[in-house]
């Protein structure tokens, strides 16, 4: 009963905006290796995170010495995936065309209007870049918020909770939650109980298994502190 | 309007295709005009369920295909009045599907039908989610064990974001948590889930629980829905299911272990 039919015409490619997380390099020095050294330190204490991380060169800071393309070489080395540059001193303008890195748009309009950046390290405050999730967050679901990211029913666990912010779980955390994800230090994870996968603060993570057993079910507040989480029992009343 | 009801679960083996064949016999048995629908291409299980699949002639891909109508296509049960089946092919699989298809055939059903219940293939593709796509309810099938528990999980995710309802911003597909083979016994000994810890885990309204029972098993081996066996505990419970769906309130059962006369007289040994 079955019979060749054309198979029915999908379109060949849809165009959609998305938001994506990109990794920001700022170089600030011409010495490559000393560059690579410090990369692989940051590397090191996060394995396999930054495997084919796209990697945006940020070079407002970095020396018209630079041998870019040597860099971008050395770059893809380490695993990083160099997509563009931004800030461009005028002397890198040629270098940064003969590694093949477009120019990062600058923001232009409305997007301007807004405040531009905020200070390296300080988290993005702003109650209109914050989101508050009133649906529990199910195994698969990932979601981001650019300010504090607040749960009001938990999350499961599969799930990721990710905020450049802080994370406010009203409820058990049982996924994973990454605060601070652009870098703040000072950003926090609260939650009514910690049953959590991993938590991660600026890029300094615990896994469950390293979370200390007397607070996990417990309502709890992680900040970081000199490169350590500290996980604190939430005392309420 | 008829109402479009997806029973899923992510995973495969926890009672999807037994709930549908169940469920969809009971709104019949209701009086409810019932057609069941097997999204399951390629592993076309529902028949042999509901004990037609020597009658199968045309099959839910040449339905979407144009090659035959709808009409073509369904089988009607000899059993109970109302009820209908709409088989999966057997020889194509899940990319046959596509979603214009789909909703045409549905659309064309909830022209005749009351009752549209999906078969939802295992897993968290194609089949899946066109099966759900459409949906107005959702019967989330869990057994009590925490794999399944979190596949369920899963696919409540999807339902609150990769269906129709949700993409048009429409009242949301209202979810029923069935909860599957469930062993009062076992449970109290720990080997299994509770229903309030599953309850907790997933934070889904409990539509009903089915006891395990050797019944499924022979039920579907003979092609007969459980419902229709009276005698079934696990038959009962998909009874009180159709009927809560409904919209009448009836007290959970088969949620504890039962002291029978036996072990009331021997003590538990089990």
């Amino acid at each position: 009963m079955n019979a060749v039919v054309p198979a029915v015409q999908q379109p060949p490619c849809t165009l959609k905006g998305t938001v994506a997380t990109l990794s920001v390099l700022h170089v600030a020095a011409d010495d490559i290796d000393r560059i690579e050294q410090r990369l692989r330190h940051t590397m090191a204490q996060v394995p396999g995170f930054f495997d084919g991380a796209p990697l945006l060169l940020d070079l407002a800071a970095a020396p018209a010495t630079l041998a870019l393309p040597a860099l971008v070489a050395r770059l893809r080395a380490c695993g990083f995936v160099p997509v563009a540059v931004r800030q461009v001193p005028t002397p890198l303008a040629g270098p940064a065309e003969e590694a093949g890195l477009p120019a990062w748009p600058e923001r232009t309009g409305a997007a301007a209007a807004t405040p531009v950046e905020a200070p390296a390290g300080e988290a993005v405050r702003s109650a209109a870049t914050s989101r508050v999730l009133t649906d529990p967050v199910r195994s698969g679901q990932q979601v981001h918020a650019e300010g504090d990211l607040v749960c009001l029913k938990g999350s499961s666990p599969g799930s990721e909770l990710l905020a450049d912010g802080n994370i406010h779980v009203y409820g058990p955390l049982r996924g994973r939650a990454l605060a601070g994800l652009r870098g703040a230090q000072e950003a926090r994870i609260f939650c009514q109980s910690l049953e959590a996968e991993l938590i991660a603060i600026a890029g300094c993570y615990l896994i469950a298994e390293d979370m200390p057993g007397a607070l996990r079910g417990q309502p709890v507040q992680i900040r970081q502190h000199e490169q350590e989480l500290i996980i604190e029992p939430l005392v309420t009343r | 309007m008829a109402r479009i009801i997806v029973s899923t679960s992510g995973k495969g083996g926890v009672g999807k295709t037994t709930t549908s064949a169940a469920f969809g016999t009971g709104l019949a048995l209701r009086g409810h005009k019932t057609v069941i629908v097997d999204f399951d291409v390629g592993l076309r299980n529902l028949d042999l369920v509901m004990g037609c699949e020597r009658r199968v002639v045309y099959d839910f891909v040449e339905v979407i295909q144009e090659k035959v109508p709808v009409h073509q296509a369904l089988i009607r049960d000899k059993r109970v009045e109302n009820l209908s089946v709409l088989a999966a092919s057997q020889t194509r699989d899940k990319d046959a599907l596509t979603p214009e298809g789909v909703e045409r055939v549905l659309t064309a059903l909830a022209e005749q039908f009351d009752y549209i219940v999906c078969d939802s293939p295992a897993g968290i593709e194609r089949g899946a989610q066109l099966a759900m796509y459409f949906a107005d309810d959702a019967l989330v099938v869990t057994n009590p064990e925490v794999s399944s528990v979190r596949d369920s999980d899963r696919i409540l995710g999807l339902l609150e974001s990769r269906t129709r309802r949700a993409e048009r911003n429409e009242e949301r597909v209202r979810q029923h948590l069935v909860i599957a083979r469930y062993d009062p016994v076992r449970v109290e000994k720990g080997e299994m889930l509770a229903v309030d810890q599953i309850q907790e885990m997933l934070a889904v309204p409990l539509l009903g629980v089915i006891p395990e029972s050797q019944a499924v098993l022979a039920a579907s081996n003979a092609g007969t829905p459980v419902i229709l066996q009276d005698s079934a505990d696990a038959g009962r419970a998909y009874d009180d299911i159709v009927a809560r769906y409904l919209g009448e309130e009836r007290p959970m059962r088969f949620v504890t272990a039962e002291r029978g006369l036996l072990r009331r007289l021997f003590g538990s040994r089990a």
